[in-house]
């Protein structure tokens, strides 16, 4: 990176130090945080979206619709949910190509189970065998984060679920009062009152979703937790221009530190959005506000 | 080869006793169901002595959390913070490496880079961390003419803390610190994917599964059987919290009773 670069045994420490800090792999390593907050972009409001249809579903007066919504809000909640990540990324993996499998090569006649491999035609493969390296990568992260909405989709669905029935009788009563139909209650009344309710429970699930985006290493993604190990191994000379003795726990301490800051940061943003939900509300705390205020 | 002879063989493979090496082909739904149970024998194992451990700690760090002395108090709410605000993946990983750099200097630290010491450490600390915000919250909602009730009659210091704030505060606590429970042993299965080697093939359950699913390259037969052992394993612990729960509740009104209600939650 810098000019003085080209010799780091003749370096003195705090030099050293900062050439070794920008390395070209150390890049990937700085990268790989733009990939967590990238999963995090994503996966938030495509879990959310989730979440509501599964909360939607669940409240469905058809039955089977909210089956399927109970069903999925209690099964994802209660089997250990690194046992789902390892579940679905094969799962969604072999699904997908299983449907294309059907779709474009029909004349195929042998099993796709065979014995103990999974075995579909070469145009079914996804990505398909030809494609670049950077396809093989986005099609995993891309499965990656379809796992963690479907995952955290269920949570979601359950702290909307939970808030959709804690808006106050009082207010789907008058809605009906005034002529509204099932529809336009819950659209109108609804989902715009609920919000305050579910942010607790939503702002917890954001805690909880930071702190699971290091498994986005058991899915074979190259995030931090892949960096900082491969970083902070032993390095002989031999290797490279940086030795060093193993640094793995110097790595996971930062790493550590990371996501400290992280959560602190997010709670002080989420106790500020809660001040302006709270606001105005017939609550507790919109009380408190009014009290203070007056 | 019949059933039998698989449990025989692969009942006890988790803790090193059978056969020696793992199935590599043929197999079977037993092999799955078998190996699969066998390596639950950890996941139990590190819940079960994590909390029994854990609830001391979680009740001294939620007295320190509430105390007046600011060393304890700061240390305290250091502690939580520390242990609640970062993944729990990330602490099995710092733990690991951290005894490794530790094991270099002494040898006293060897047994610790080992899953059963090094991440019962973690675990423990961890679910104290969770446990002792959950008993701090308790401790804060302890109704005021309880304290004053105590007061009247005397009670001081020790006597009144064991007589009338730690039940009330673990009767209040109950509901919240069941979920920590539950929590508490599905956060078992990251051990063995966290830095922690299953030496010898000796892992939990998920290693195993995982191990299947690997081999079989077919995810849909192994995680559903982990799956329904870790729906009967909840089980157990709610039933069991749930008569702790009623015996704790046994003095108040019949209908003034709290009901658990189970909010299975998230990983941490």
């Amino acid at each position: 990176m810098f000019e003085h670069c080209a010799a780091p045994d003749t370096l003195n420490s705090f030099h050293w130090m900062l050439c070794y800090l920008t390395t070209g792999k150390h890049m990937g390593l700085y990268i790989s945080f733009g990939t967590v907050l990238l999963l995090l972009a994503i996966t938030a409001p495509s879990a959310l979206l989730f979440g509501f249809g599964g909360a939607v579903a669940a409240r469905s007066r058809f039955f089977p619709l909210s089956i399927l919504g109970r069903g999925y809000i209690s099964i994802v909640r209660g089997v250990p949910d690194i046992a789902f990540f390892l579940f679905f990324v094969i799962a969604l993996d072999q699904g997908l190509e299983w449907l294309r499998h059907k779709w474009k090569c029909p004349e195929w006649t042998d099993a796709i189970w065979q014995g103990n491999d999974f075995v579909v035609c070469q145009a079914a493969k996804l990505p398909l065998g030809t494609s670049p390296q950077w396809m093989h990568e986005v099609y995993g992260f891309a499965l990656a984060v379809l796992t963690f909405a479907i995952v955290f989709g269920a949570f979601a669905a359950n702290v909307l679920y939970g808030a959709m029935t804690a808006v106050p009788k009082a207010q789907i009563e008058t809605a009906s009062a005034y002529g509204m139909s099932n529809r336009q209650t819950f659209w109108r009344i609804i989902v715009p009152q609920m919000w305050v309710y579910a942010l607790p429970g939503l702002g917890n699930l954001w805690m909880v979703l930071i702190k699971a985006t290091p498994l986005l290493f058991l899915l074979g993604i190259e995030d931090i937790v892949y960096w900082a190990r491969e970083l902070g191994g032993t390095k002989t000379s031999r290797f490279t221009d940086y030795p060093h003795g193993d640094w793995r726990m110097w790595y996971f301490l930062m790493l550590l530190v990371f996501y400290l800051g992280f959560t602190k940061l997010s709670e002080l943003v989420l106790d500020r959005v809660m001040t302006r939900l709270t606001f105005g509300q017939a609550t507790a705390g919109g009380e408190a506000q009014r009290r203070a205020n007056a | 080869m019949s059933c039998w002879d698989i449990i025989a063989d692969y009942g006890l493979r988790s803790i090193g006793i059978g056969e020696r090496l793992l199935p590599r082909s043929d197999f079977t739904l037993c092999h799955q169901f078998t190996l699969i149970g066998s390596g639950l024998i950890w996941n139990i194992y590190f819940g079960v002595i994590a909390l029994i451990a854990g609830f001391f700690l979680a009740t001294a760090v939620a007295m320190g959390k509430a105390s007046r002395n600011v060393v304890i108090r700061k240390a305290s709410e250091w502690f939580i913070f520390v242990f609640r605000g970062s993944p729990l993946f990330i602490q099995f990983f710092f733990a690991y490496f951290l005894f490794l750099a530790l094991k270099s200097q002494s040898d006293i630290f060897g047994a610790f880079t080992a899953a059963w010491l090094g991440a019962l450490v973690v675990l423990f600390l961890n679910t104290a961390a969770y446990s002792g915000e959950i008993f701090y919250g308790a401790y804060l909602s302890i109704p005021k003419g309880d304290i004053e009730a105590a007061d009247a009659y005397g009670m001081t210091g020790w006597t009144r803390f064991r007589r009338i704030t730690w039940p009330t505060m673990l009767r209040l606590a109950w509901p919240a610190y069941t979920n920590e429970a539950i929590f508490l042993f599905h956060a078992t299965t990251l051990v063995f994917f966290s830095g922690f080697p299953a030496i010898q093939q000796k892992g939990d359950a998920l290693y195993y599964a995982n191990y299947f699913a690997d081999k079989t390259f077919n995810p849909f037969i192994p995680y559903p059987i982990l799956a329904g052992y870790f729906i009967v394993l909840v089980l157990i612990v709610i039933s069991f919290f749930g008569f702790i729960n009623k015996r704790l509740n046994r003095h108040l009104p019949q209908d003034s009773r709290g009901k658990l209600r189970f909010k299975l939650n998230l990983i941490r």
